[in-house]
């Protein structure tokens, strides 16, 4: 295929990526040599994990989605390698993912389970024993239509993905219907990811403001509450409109903002 | 794949939203249709008001007067203040509309806010129908495809398809604004026809607007081969024979789409996607500059009051006198760039949309001395040669190396691998004609070669790759070159076993 342009996947880290190149990784022939001598006392060479956007074919990556490629080290000490590669990119449509908290709307309520649309290729099921203090006598109250903040528990290829809104715990922390009010509205998956990144220079701004309430989830929804119809609005908007600023245009429409 | 609900919130927001700008908006709100109001009604489906026969008629309806408008807005974060839509709109505002041509003629997109349609013209030169003997033939085709919207299925009819997609012919075709006579080559044998394709890219509502700018556009832009009849002899032109020639073009009428809230109460112009579901009815009406009604469409069964429809038409007057303009501005604009031989097409003309990355905080992980100290962790560790250099053969045919290896597939594979390599010599030994020595010496030496890479074929796995770093892969090195004659000769001894059971 593309060999002929194969860079190894270090030197690309940070950069843009694109369908059908190749990313060559660091591994020798004396690499898997190295595992025999390795007894299982000593540190064991990390896995390389290969996330969204690559597949790996012959010695190296393939890439086949566009966007940033991202590079994360393993959690061990120095010595390991491997670590995780993965293309940052921007998409609107959602791939359910374990352990990523969604936002979904009710589409039906047949028996003992809700249908919730999550914006996947299918819709997933939420029992309603899955609800802080839910037992068979006494179920939650949900009707169609209303928005569930949740997380998923299975999420595999193929099947049908579950949601619950309860922790390890049974506790909802935080999960469960979200209000009646507000406004949803979707935004791009990279646009979340970047708003859910520890420490996002936007919702510290933005909280400075005035107070409103705001869910985020995965799937590239965002709820909105403010005091009134106008401030849920401005909230939507500048989020909406923070994807193509940057950092000093944002901070300008901040400030017109405040003045006000 | 099923359209995404809309959730109760949305729905209780969007009209809320409706009615609280409403008690800002001085409007008067109109009084409830009464049984007697039954003569202002629209017209409902299927019916057009005043298709025109033929072009350049006088103006007719005088008394009209531009409506309230306001400019479209020229980015969210500006007109905050203004926010009364979710988009920061006023009732009665539209969104931005972009047209930008492709590098063929015919070939455009039209950007009406968010939603975008392509639309493409194309000519072929077919035998006429029967009926119209001197007439040439326009058919429009708009497709939804799952590229604008999930809910799209690709392939089907949808009832909205089939409703965009009539709209649209009694849009352009009914109302005659192609001179199809213009198109005929030979009556009755050879006339042209015009096909415009018209692709949804993306659908934030409003998609009959979009679409029938884009097929106006499109067929304004178009130019078709230029040919020459003499006697029953058609010659067609190359362009670079003769200039292809453009398509005369009549008028161009453009829908202006309105959406109806409480039976009528509130009125929205050009909704969006979220707008279109919670409205209770829509009324489109075409029109062309010269404030021509082509089509007039009510659906969603409001009783609308004749008044409403008299004030949507004064509305679509003055939209479609900004949006013709717009399209002679754009159509202009590319005429002098392609005569100065500029650069054209989607490429120059889509802006450069930057996603602006925020701020990212490095790990704050020390790599200074990662290296040293990955060094000295190595030298501390146990030298692993010595479990190297033996490996244990527990009985003939199987091999271990290293004492707490337990993992079977690995001395599989090693023990393969040999056999493997002993068919190659013995293949060549037999080949060659010569002595078992000649071939045994040929083994050594070839295992002396392999020795320094002694590898497990990894075919099996592909998704997990070892990576090791440089100063691991360093010491092995210098360790497997150490005890290279040691091991190479232990093999040559397996080998050599292993092969007169062979033989046997």
């Amino acid at each position: 295929m593309a060999a002929a342009e194969a860079l190894p996947a270090e030197e690309r880290v940070g950069q843009v990526v694109l369908p059908g190149d190749v990313l060559l990784l660091p591994s020798h022939p004396e690499a898997d040599g190295e595992r025999l001598w390795l007894g299982p006392g000593a540190a064991l060479p990390g896995r390389l994990v290969c996330g969204p956007g690559l597949r790996s074919c012959g010695a190296g990556l393939l890439v086949t989605k566009c966007g940033l490629l991202r590079h994360r080290q393993p959690g061990g000490a120095g010595g390991g390698s491997g670590g995780a590669y993965w293309v940052d990119s921007q998409q609107k449509r959602y791939v359910p993912v374990k352990g990523d908290h969604v936002i979904g709307i009710v589409t039906i309520k047949a028996g003992d389970i809700f249908k919730v649309d999550v914006g996947g290729s299918e819709q997933a099921s939420l029992s309603y024993l899955a609800f802080e203090g839910a037992t068979k006598r006494n179920r939650p109250n949900v009707q169609v239509g209303d928005l569930i903040y949740g997380q998923f528990v299975v999420a595999n290829k193929d099947m049908e993905p579950e949601m619950i809104c309860i922790d390890s715990s049974g506790r909802a922390n935080g999960m469960g219907v979200i209000g009646h009010e507000g406004l949803l509205f979707k935004v791009s998956l990279g646009l979340i990811r970047k708003l859910l990144a520890p420490n996002c220079e936007i919702i510290q701004e933005l909280g400075q403001l005035y107070p409103f309430e705001i869910v985020f989830g995965m799937n590239g929804r965002i709820w909105v509450k403010a005091k009134t119809i106008q401030q849920t609005l401005i909230v939507a908007n500048i989020l909406e409109a923070c994807e193509h600023m940057t950092a000093e245009q944002r901070t300008q429409a901040f400030a017109k903002l405040s003045e006000r | 794949m099923k359209e995404t609900p809309l959730s109760n919130c949305e729905r209780r927001f969007l009209l809320r939203a409706i009615e609280e700008r409403k008690v800002r908006d001085r409007d008067p709100p109109l009084p409830p249709p009464l049984h007697s109001a039954a003569t202002g009604q629209a017209p409902s489906h299927g019916s057009a008001g005043g298709v025109r026969a033929s072009p350049h008629l006088s103006p007719g309806r005088g008394a009209l007067r531009p409506g309230r408008t306001r400019g479209c807005p020229a980015r969210v974060v500006t007109l905050l203040s203004a926010l009364q839509r979710l988009d920061g709109r006023q009732s009665y505002d539209y969104r931005n509309v972009r047209i930008s041509f492709g590098a063929d003629y015919g070939c455009c997109i039209v950007e009406l806010g968010r939603t975008r349609v392509l639309g493409q013209v194309s000519c072929e030169l077919v035998s006429p129908k029967l009926n119209r003997a001197t007439e040439g033939i326009l058919f429009f085709n708009l497709e939804l495809s799952p590229m604008a919207a999930p809910a799209f299925e690709p392939g089907r009819q949808s009832e909205l398809l089939v409703k965009l997609n009539r709209l649209l012919e009694r849009c352009l075709r009914n109302s005659k604004c192609i001179d199809t006579e213009s198109l005929c080559v030979v009556a009755g044998v050879k006339v042209w026809q015009i096909r415009v394709d018209l692709h949804l890219l993306n659908h934030d509502g409003n998609i009959i607007d979009a679409a029938s700018i884009a097929a106006i556009v499109a067929l304004c832009h178009f130019r078709r081969p230029d040919v020459s009849v003499q006697g029953q002899e058609v010659t067609l032109y190359t362009p670079e024979e003769r200039d292809p020639v453009p398509l005369s073009i009549h008028h161009m009428p453009i829908c202006v789409s309105f959406a109806f809230f409480q039976q009528g109460t509130y009125l929205l112009v050009d909704p969006s996607e979220r707008e279109e579901r919670v409205m209770d009815g829509l009324l489109v009406i075409a029109m062309n500059k010269h404030r021509e009604i082509c089509t007039i469409q009510s659906s969603g069964g409001i009783m609308l009051l004749k008044d409403q429809v008299l004030r949507c038409s004064k509305i679509t007057g003055v939209k479609v006198a900004e949006i013709t303009e717009l399209i002679q501005r754009a159509l202009e604009n590319d005429r002098k760039v392609r005569k100065e031989g500029g650069k054209f097409g989607f490429a120059e003309s889509i802006p450069n949309q930057k996603i602006s990355a925020f701020k990212m905080e490095r790990a704050p992980v020390d790599t200074n001395d990662v290296e040293e100290q990955a060094e000295e962790i190595i030298t501390k560790a146990d030298p692993p040669s010595d479990v190297f250099a033996k490996p244990l053969l527990q009985m003939p045919g199987t091999a271990q190396i290293g004492e707490g290896l337990e993992n079977s597939w690995g001395d599989l594979e090693e023990s393969e691998r040999e056999e493997e390599e002993e068919g190659n010599s013995d293949d060549a030994t037999t080949s060659e004609g010569q002595k078992m020595e000649t071939g045994e010496r040929n083994f050594v030496s070839k295992t002396k070669k392999d020795d320094d890479t002694i590898v497990l074929s990894d075919s099996e796995e592909e998704e997990v790759v070892i990576l090791e770093p440089e100063e691991r892969q360093k010491k092995t090195r210098t360790h497997t070159s150490a005890k290279q004659e040691n091991s190479s000769s232990k093999k040559a001894f397996n080998k050599k076993r292993k092969k007169k059971r062979a033989t046997h």
